[in-house]
């Protein structure tokens, strides 16, 4: 693609008490782009995050951040990223802003300068009104918030977020998603875990699946969702008033057109790539009144769950 | 490290747990200043150094304010350390702040020393406030030497309180819980502080020497023996200087303060250095310590 890449690991394996949680895994999130990383729970997806930060160490082969290498290097992968645990905690005797403030130091950002920032970031995540309230009072879904603008307020290059969803409300959700969804516009890659697939799929541009620590499949969400359904292939499917012999030939012979099936009114029609407006044409010349036509959508579901099985 | 040092301090002093330290030491303060005034009229002032004997003299019930503060300084630096680690770990912005551009000995740097200066402040204001009720009380100024001596007092106390404030860190390192790491604080107080030098070492030691050299092995002691020669110069140190049995044949005479420093200064190098031991191995585990996953 031409673009330039955010993480890269070789072989990263991490093992913990002779278990391997995460075994010889690649992994390339390229930048501006939402990564998803998937797998059920104990799939190695926090533990790869962790090791990306530099927070934990690597059994053996690497892992790079922008060029950095996060265990020698980890604290200038630490300048460029940023980290939203799991378990995300504040201090609870602070106000959000103060918390704010307080990692907006740590990262050597003057107070005039993280003043305006932090009002930002907490509109942003919708907790504005809250600002000046201890985080002790916070409810989870608010501290979830607060986390994202933790994260968004040192403005980093690459955001790692555990679960960002977790715990919050579906407008919460909804805001969240939104405001992650726009973060590669203003130079931030993100690479982000979650179970929630709808989540993913509405976010992100690729994903990883992992399982026991093994990448199982690495990708685009559209290669890898038309992979999982029909074999690389797109599924047209067309109603018409009335399907006759004739207009399903025609059909047949539009360059492309792989296989047509008819269930009553409806035709589902295998192509290699997207056909929808040869076959419209084809149609409407036919004389067949055409009710709709929709190409097969696949979610993130499908893609899971056929890896997993395999996997 | 100063951002970490100065949100540290900032804790201490808007923290509840300060303000009931702090009340703490006021009543010991003033427990101690009543004493000294039920039982200074009684001392003897043929030695001198009358402004020492207002941190020295017990009264009939009260003890001295050497000995409130002797068992308030343990308590102080526990009550700062014990859960300098762990509740950061247990509230979960451990991870956040180990994942932001700081070295991570900066962490553990800061909270050391913002609690070493929270108990420099206190035990200061301490001295200071007895002194100056004290002045009024007695209406003797100190001299020069007692400053000193009041002086030394002071430093002893705080790397006395830094010793137990390590000795908690550590603890609130190794271990998770709070409450595990608190209660093993003060166990290892209590264990010193009255099983070894009054239950286990009569029993296993045969001389008195051997007595006196196990007993040193309990910081209590150390400081204990510093205490009492930086403030009573007339006094002899049992096994400091004699043997007991010459004791008796003394001639009342306080010691200069060269001499008390020099008779001090292997308790002073010993409890700095298990401070710095202590301190030395919080660093090293918390260095090591792995952030995992759950």
């Amino acid at each position: 693609m031409g673009k330039k890449i955010a993480v890269e690991t070789q072989d990263l394996t991490k093992r913990y008490d002779g278990v391997t949680v995460v075994d010889r895994l690649n992994l390339h999130v390229a930048e501006n782009e939402v990564f998803g990383l998937l797998g059920p729970n104990g799939a190695g997806k926090t533990t790869t995050i962790l090791m990306l930060l530099g927070l934990t160490e690597p059994a053996s082969g690497s892992a790079r951040v922008f060029g950095f290498d996060s265990t020698r290097e980890p604290l200038k992968v630490k300048r460029l990223a940023g980290y939203l645990p799991e378990k995300v905690g504040f201090y609870d005797n602070l106000t959000a802003r103060e918390n704010l403030k307080f990692i907006a130091r740590l990262n050597n950002i003057s107070d005039a300068e993280s003043h305006h920032l932090i009002e930002q970031v907490l509109q942003a995540v919708g907790i504005a009104d809250m600002a000046d309230v201890a985080v002790g009072k916070f409810s989870r879904g608010m501290k979830q918030r607060l986390g994202i603008a933790d994260v968004v307020v040192k403005k980093p290059k690459i955001a790692f977020l555990d679960e960002p969803t977790a715990g919050l409300d579906p407008e919460g959700i909804n805001q969240i998603l939104d405001l992650i969804v726009s973060l590669p516009q203003t130079g931030t890659t993100v690479v982000l875990s979650s179970h929630r697939l709808y989540e993913v799929q509405r976010v992100c541009h690729s994903i990883g699946i992992l399982s026991k620590g093994k990448m199982v499949v690495e990708g685009s969400l559209d290669e890898l969702g038309r992979e999982a359904l029909t074999e690389g292939r797109y599924r047209i499917e067309v109603e018409t008033a009335e399907v006759s012999p004739r207009l399903i030939k025609v059909i047949n012979k539009i360059a492309g057109v792989r296989k047509v099936e008819t269930k009553g009114n409806l035709l589902q029609i295998t192509t290699d790539s997207d056909l929808r407006s040869e076959i419209a044409k084809v149609i409407v010349q036919s004389d067949a009144p055409l009710i709709q036509m929709k190409i097969q959508e696949f979610s993130v579901d499908d893609i899971y769950m056929r890896y997993f099985h395999e996997g | 490290m100063i951002t970490i040092l100065r949100k540290e301090l900032a804790d201490y002093f808007t923290s509840i747990r300060c303000f009931i330290l702090f009340l703490l030491v006021l009543l010991a303060s003033a427990g101690g200043l009543y004493a000294a005034s039920q039982g200074i009229r009684g001392a003897g002032s043929e030695t001198g150094f009358v402004f020492l004997k207002l941190f020295t003299t017990s009264g009939e019930a009260i003890p001295s304010l050497v000995i409130f503060i002797a068992l308030f300084v343990p308590i102080i630096g526990i009550a700062l350390g014990f859960d300098a680690i762990n509740s950061e770990h247990s509230s979960g912005t451990l991870n956040r702040i180990l994942s932001q551009p700081v070295y991570r000995d900066n962490v553990i740097n800061g909270k050391f020393l913002a609690g070493l200066f929270t108990l420099s402040i206190m035990m200061g204001a301490t001295m200071l406030i007895v002194s100056g009720f004290g002045l009024r009380m007695i209406g003797v100024p100190p001299t020069a030497e007692e400053i000193m001596r009041l002086f030394i007092y002071l430093v002893f106390t705080i790397i006395y309180g830094a010793f137990w404030m390590g000795l908690a860190i550590l603890f609130s390192i190794l271990f998770r819980r709070i409450a595990v790491s608190l209660l093993s604080s003060i166990a290892i107080w209590l264990f010193f502080g009255f099983f070894w030098v009054s239950l286990i070492v009569p029993v296993i030691a045969k001389t008195t020497e051997a007595s006196l050299m196990l007993q040193r092995l309990s910081p209590g002691t150390l400081f204990g023996e510093a205490t009492t020669v930086l403030l009573l110069p007339i006094w002899r140190g049992a096994g400091l200087l004699t043997a007991g049995e010459e004791l008796s044949y003394m001639i009342p005479n306080p010691l200069s303060l060269t001499q008390s420093l020099l008779l001090v200064w292997p308790h002073l190098t010993t409890l700095i250095s298990l401070t710095a031991i202590c301190f030395g191995i919080s660093y090293v585990v918390f260095m090591r310590q792995e952030i995992r996953a759950t």
